[in-house]
């Protein structure tokens, strides 16, 4: 893969999370921020992809030219922003006593 | 030739993504922004995800393997999240943007707010009782 779309893939994922994280900063209420966490986490799986197809120094070791060990980094992120949302979603729920 | 189609993947995948955060930032309440980023950055990186296994056949079968459990865990997972957010917010009593035409969770969200009323009692109850057994105990002694 050229280094050159990975750039760009890596500008527009930033540009991505950058609209997440200005929802994070100015939303009105708790589950929009919730909401653009969640979906932070998620571009963050994205972002995995590209280091994983980034391609490696050709005097590296390895035989293949992807680095496979991200995908594991991937894997790990998604089952703990599954949990995170989880947890946020019963401690948003809870609060409905003050109300 | 799967490079080519992993490329398109990739792109396609990239602009669901966009998409989906340009939702999340002008969509008018807590739903349309979920509905929205769920659905589309779950697609999206789904898609990434695939590309990336398309990347692994032939030299590299550990990066195949964990991209398509990584995709086939995100696709369970992220929607069920978003639905308990979702969810967790109609019950502590967000309002819906004032275009919204039709609530069809009224009635259900009312019963699941007698039931955490009526555990929450019943949990001062049992708080109640122990602080007045301990009371007895020390007056006891």
């Amino acid at each position: 893969m050229s280094q050159a779309f990975l750039g760009i893939a890596t500008c527009v994922l930033i540009f991505s999370s950058l609209l997440c994280l200005d929802r994070i900063g100015r939303g009105p209420t708790a589950p929009d921020r919730a909401i653009a966490i969640d979906t932070l986490g998620t571009i963050m799986i994205g972002f995995c992809c590209i280091m994983a197809l980034w391609p490696t120094p050709t005097d590296s070791p390895s035989a293949s030219p992807f680095m496979d060990y991200y995908m594991t980094v991937a894997i790990a992120w998604a089952v703990i922003s599954f949990i995170g949302s989880l947890a946020l979603a019963k401690y948003l729920e809870g609060r409905c006593y003050d109300a | 030739m799967l490079e080519t189609i992993a490329l398109w993947l990739f792109g396609i995948g990239l602009a669901f993504d966009v998409l989906g955060c340009i939702g999340l930032v002008r969509l008018p309440d807590v739903y349309n922004r979920a509905q929205a980023a769920t659905k589309c950055v779950t697609l999206g990186t789904t898609m990434l995800l695939v590309a990336t296994a398309l990347f692994g056949v032939g030299g590299n079968w550990a990066l195949f393997v964990k991209s398509l459990l990584c995709a086939v865990f995100l696709l369970a997972t992220a929607p069920v999240g978003a639905h308990a957010i979702c969810r967790s917010a109609y019950v502590s009593g967000v309002k819906l943007a004032d275009v919204s035409v039709e609530d069809a969770f009224v009635q259900r969200a009312r019963v699941i707010r007698q039931e955490h009323r009526q555990r929450a009692d019943e949990i001062e109850k049992n708080m109640e009782e122990v602080e007045k057994s301990e009371e007895a105990e020390i007056e006891r002694t």
